[in-house]
């Protein structure tokens, strides 16, 4: 199981929108695939994926806002 | 859309490390591009009325809300691996600015930041519009300067940003013609001022 976490965007950035889910839950994502993106002040930013498995939960969607460090997902390994 | 599918060639080269960097300078047919979860409602006129003036509407991954391009802008795009600057997207939004006041004070016109408002400002209109995307840590879109007075008129269908913006060119700002082929070389010196590391090695 891996989680997907909202990483340092830069100083001074502590929460994000998000803007667009390339995956929704129950999908097969591939490790560095655009999983989803996230919006701060006038920029999108691509977050890949972590690892290779299935997207099992979403904790966030989009028009919601996260913190930096908050886990927005899960990635149940690849059982195949 | 001809920029725009350039811009991603360039964008997946950059990523595999095919190229280290690129800047793309271009000026687009009157088009306006709704960046992600902005509102349709900041355009003011239905997609009827827009095909009439010739606009045709677009909705980008870029951050940022409505924006209108034309003609008589100067656009740019820079691709920038910013594993090789910094990771820091607003860092990068910054410097965009700084680039383009420093653009416009070549020009004797003293625009400046506003903290909290991206973009660059004159005496309280938008002069440079910016909006970026990032993916794998390389930049795309980027920012679009107001050059010619001639479809600053367009900007009243939409409210730029999803605000009441008042927009100003740098030929109104200085009443006089500027000509485009002489202003992309002063802008490409700017860039490779701002962003040495990034711009100078290769073409």
């Amino acid at each position: 199981m891996v989680k997907v976490a909202i990483p340092e965007l830069g100083e001074g950035i502590t929460q994000v929108t998000v803007s667009y889910w390339y995956f929704k839950a129950g999908d097969k994502v591939k490790k560095d695939d655009d999983l989803m993106e996230l919006v701060t002040d006038k920029a999108t930013f691509n977050l890949p994926s972590p690892s290779s498995g299935l997207l099992s939960e979403v904790f966030f969607h989009e028009g919601d806002t996260a913190k930096v460090g908050d886990v927005v997902a899960i990635i149940a390994e690849d059982a195949g | 859309m001809q920029a725009l599918s350039i811009q991603k060639k360039i964008l997946q080269e950059v990523v595999v490390g095919i190229l280290p960097s690129a800047l793309i300078l271009c000026r687009h047919y009157p088009v306006i591009t709704l960046g992600r979860l902005a509102s349709s409602a900041n355009i003011k006129l239905n997609q009827e009325a827009l095909l009439k003036n010739g606009i045709v509407v677009y909705r980008v991954e870029r951050g940022g809300d409505v924006t209108y391009h034309g003609p008589g802008q100067l656009v740019v795009y820079p691709i920038i691996n910013l594993n090789y600057l910094t990771r820091d997207i607003h860092y990068f939004l910054r410097r965009l600015e700084e680039v383009a006041v420093s653009f416009l004070s070549g020009f004797g016109l003293s625009a400046s930041k506003i903290p909290g408002k991206t973009g660059v400002w004159l005496g309280g209109k938008k002069i440079v519009s910016v909006g970026i995307a990032v993916k794998k840590w390389v930049t795309f879109h980027g920012m679009s300067i107001n050059i010619s007075g001639q479809d600053m008129a367009n900007f009243s269908f939409i409210r730029p940003c999803g605000m009441d913006i008042e927009m100003v060119s740098l030929e109104q700002a200085l009443g006089e013609k500027v000509a485009f082929e002489k202003i992309k070389d002063r802008l490409v010196s700017e860039f490779k001022e701002y962003f040495p590391s990034a711009l100078t090695m290769g073409g």
